[in-house]
């Protein structure tokens, strides 16, 4: 009994569908909350897996591989899928059964993906998803005879609602014990005959398998390349059949390219001739064309394309707010009841200001994260985003990009992470190293707090036009200085570093959906989740060391400030102050930006943690205060301006303070020479661009 | 015979692929896959604001593609 258990437990199920057909609510509905995010060894394509629980109690892995069309592995997400599919990836254990979603509003194209799963021999059950939009479409399936005609199980789900997923589950469990499953399209009779022959030529003398020489016969058959191209690779006796077989299809005027997908699809149009009967809709707009006449129009287009960001933009600072008090709050109360604990001393301070005011100041973020996340999320699952992109294209086109680079630059206003991990879609390398080499320049959600401490504390609370409040404003101009700086150095690497045509830019619009809410939490819950590990790990680290270094050396006699000016800390930043002077910043903006190289946002924890060491334990003002009133000594003028918070966030803006994107882009690129390139490019982009802003700033002063 | 490329059409109307006479076999194969073979209907839906790139609709589905691409989609325009 006990062995039987084990053995059910150690099923591995993957699922697998084109982009857009509902895989990822499936997967949603299937595993719940029972998920994790990883990495594939060696490569960043997000590995997510989830446990699935069947009436029974038993349970299996499911792994969600990415979305992709065929298994042809144009790009490297493809190219995981059907890498995971053929068993080749490290610490990644062969499927014992594949979940293939097709949309069933789209069947022909979908058909076209099981066609090649079925051929890969893999039990495979078909989650025929989003029936309801195929029925509302007059697209009527006939399941059984669908089922009877692929030769593999077939449930209708409509996944958003949790509708067939049961049934999905039983077939799943009497799945786990069918083998395999028969290939049923078919080849021309003269090529298949060839096709044939080279599959047990290459088992009998290349030592390859059954399933992988049927695929490499294909490959083998339709290649353009010249046979004198494999020579090393294959034996001569091999390649001199291969070219007798290349020559004698020409000349029967066979197209060796395309006639296996022909027959693929002229195999899926017999099955739907059989199984699916459509009621024509006679003149009908259908909503989504409605939508797209407006959104994709000349000048609405462009409106709404710009005021969906302002919105964006100035709720996540509107809506922030309370939630963000209510956060500060709560980590005030906590420091001070940790504070009746612990008597004064250094441990006392160490804990209340250094840990629990330095990760106090970045938790506090977490609203705008999360509703940051929340739009992007919105905006991808309803099908806008392509729709950005559509409209978009030809401006990217401009600065020699790709309408699909458009994608993992708005995604790096999340994160540079996800937005540089998202050029993977893109095929042309060059195109994609530039991508890459200015996704960092878009203001992503590490810089808000930076943003979001400067603003509140200088910025006053005007409205500008009557509708946007000065603060909005300025947050939205730190926004496009970072796009427009990013077009405009994607236009010069790719005149004079990387030049190149642009490549092909074929991106699916799939039909406006109701976003799902609980993906969207979900991918919240995700994203905040490893936000808020960030915060007790490193920032908390950093919080921590920092402490150390702003209390030791430590003089006797003095005041706060004094002391904090012998310690370690102080040193550092007037060793600096005089690269900073041209700048406008002092040497304690110097302590912060040395202090959050490593990550953005620890740039606020630092202020946090200075200030307080400063003004001693016993203040109650908060650091924005603390900030507002501090005084210059020599002038008698208050110290910090709102140009020097603007110049402040220009340098965040431009420059590269974010150790995971070195890393991701160290692993992305395959070395150190473009992550240190990058980091080189924009700190002088940073520094001139700070230094240009000081100076307009004072000559617009006096 | 009517033959026109993709991109010559007017939005609404519609033409039977005849041929991709892209040299880039990476292009053409995507194509193929995504279902533009030969006998496959296509309708032009709609240029991009700024003219480029456009939408069309194959089997069911919309898919959009710059003009230089579908410069190497041959079609038999429908009248």
């Amino acid at each position: 009994m006990m062995i039987d258990n084990h053995k059910l437990k150690s099923k591995n199920i993957a699922i697998i569908g084109n982009p857009n057909s509902g895989k990822t609510t499936l997967f949603n509905a299937l595993t719940g909350l029972r998920q994790k995010v990883g990495n594939y060894p060696g490569v960043t394509v997000e590995k997510k897996e989830g446990k699935i629980i069947f009436g029974d109690g038993t349970e299996s892995n499911l792994l969600d591989l990415p979305g992709t069309y065929s298994l042809s592995a144009n790009s490297p997400d493809e190219k995981i899928a059907t890498d995971v599919l053929l068993g080749k990836i490290a610490e990644t254990p062969l499927c014992d059964t594949v979940i293939c979603v097709i949309d069933a509003s789209n069947l022909e194209r979908n058909l076209y993906l099981l066609s090649q799963i079925i051929d890969q021999q893999f039990p495979v059950v078909v989650a025929l998803n989003m029936i309801d939009v195929a029925e509302r479409e007059g697209i009527n399936i006939n399941v059984k005879e669908l089922s009877k005609n692929l030769g593999v199980p077939v449930i209708p789900t409509i996944a958003s609602k949790k509708n067939g997923i049961k049934e999905l589950l039983s077939a799943l469990q009497s799945t786990l014990s069918i083998s395999t499953t028969a290939r049923s399209w078919t080849l021309p009779e003269k090529i298949k005959f060839k096709h044939e022959e080279l599959t047990s030529l290459l088992v009998a003398n290349e030592n390859r398998n059954d399933c992988a020489a049927y695929f490499e016969a294909q490959t083998l058959l339709s290649t353009p390349r010249s046979i004198d191209s494999f020579h090393g690779t294959y034996s001569t006796e091999f390649l001199t059949h291969l070219k007798k077989d290349h020559e004698t299809l020409d000349a029967l005027g066979i197209d060796r390219f395309s006639v296996f997908v022909e027959s693929r699809y002229q195999w899926i149009k017999d099955v739907c001739d059989r199984c699916v009967s459509i009621r024509p809709k006679i003149g009908q707009l259908s909503i989504s064309d409605k939508i797209d006449t407006i959104v994709t129009h000349k000048v609405w287009g462009y409106i709404i394309f710009f005021s969906v960001m302002a919105i964006i933009f100035q709720t996540i600072f509107a809506w922030a707010n309370l939630p963000m008090e209510l956060i500060g709050k709560g980590f005030d109360w906590l420091g001070s009841q940790v504070g009746h604990i612990i008597p004064p001393g250094d441990l006392h301070d160490l804990v209340v200001n250094g840990a629990i005011g330095g990760v106090g100041a970045v938790v506090t973020f977490l609203p705008q994260i999360l509703l940051l996340f929340l739009f992007l999320g919105l905006l991808e699952d309803t099908g806008y985003m392509a729709r950005a992109a559509f409209i978009m294209d030809r401006l990217m086109g401009k600065v020699g990009l790709h309408g699909k680079s458009f994608i993992p630059l708005l995604s790096s206003f999340a994160c540079a992470i996800p937005g540089i991990m998202a050029t993977r879609t893109i095929e042309s390398p060059k195109d994609r190293l530039v991508t890459m080499l200015v996704a960092p320049l878009i203001s992503c959600s590490a810089r808000m707090p930076v943003y979001a401490l400067m603003i509140a504390t200088f910025i006053p609370n005007e409205s500008v036009l009557g509708i946007f409040s000065l603060a909005g404003f300025v947050l939205v101009a730190m926004y496009l200085l970072g796009l427009f700086t990013a077009l405009l150095m994607a236009f010069i690497f790719k005149k004079f570093l990387l030049k190149g045509n642009s490549p092909a830019f074929i991106m699916e619009l799939p039909p406006y959906r109701m976003p799902s809410l609980k993906n969207t939490m979900l991918h919240m819950w995700e994203r905040s989740r490893i936000f808020l590990k960030r915060a007790g790990t490193i920032i908390l680290g950093v919080s921590i060391v920092l402490w150390f270094l702003a209390t030791y050396p430590k003089i006797e006699s003095g005041t706060p400030s004094e002391k904090l000016a012998h310690s370690f800390v102080g040193q550092v930043g007037h060793f600096i102050e005089p690269t900073l002077t041209p700048l406008g910043f002092d040497w304690k903006i110097g302590i912060g930006i040395v202090s959050s190289l490593l990550q953005r946002e620890v740039f606020v924890s630092t202020m946090g943690t200075i200030y307080n060491m400063e003004n001693g334990t016993d203040n109650t003002l908060s650091l924005r205060a603390q900030i507002q009133q501090e005084v210059d000594p020599a002038t008698g003028l208050p110290k910090f301006t709102a140009l020097t918070a603007i110049c402040l966030m220009v340098y965040y803006v431009l420059a590269m303070q974010c150790l995971s994107t070195i890393a991701v882009m160290r692993r992305e690129t395959n070395g150190w020479k473009w992550p240190i390139f990058q980091f080189a490019y924009m700190t002088v982009l940073a520094y001139v661009g700070t230094f240009i802003t000081y100076r307009v700033g004072l000559w617009f002063i006096s | 015979m009517n033959e026109a490329t993709l991109n010559s059409l007017q939005p609404g109307e519609c033409g039977v692929v005849e041929n991709i006479t892209t040299t880039d076999s990476k292009l053409k194969m995507r194509l193929l896959e995504l279902g533009l073979i030969k006998g496959t209907t296509i309708e032009l839906i709609r240029f991009a604001p700024l003219g480029d790139p456009i939408e069309i609709k194959i089997r069911g589905y919309r898919l959009s593609i710059r003009k230089v691409e579908a410069e190497s989609i041959v079609l038999q325009r429908n009248k």
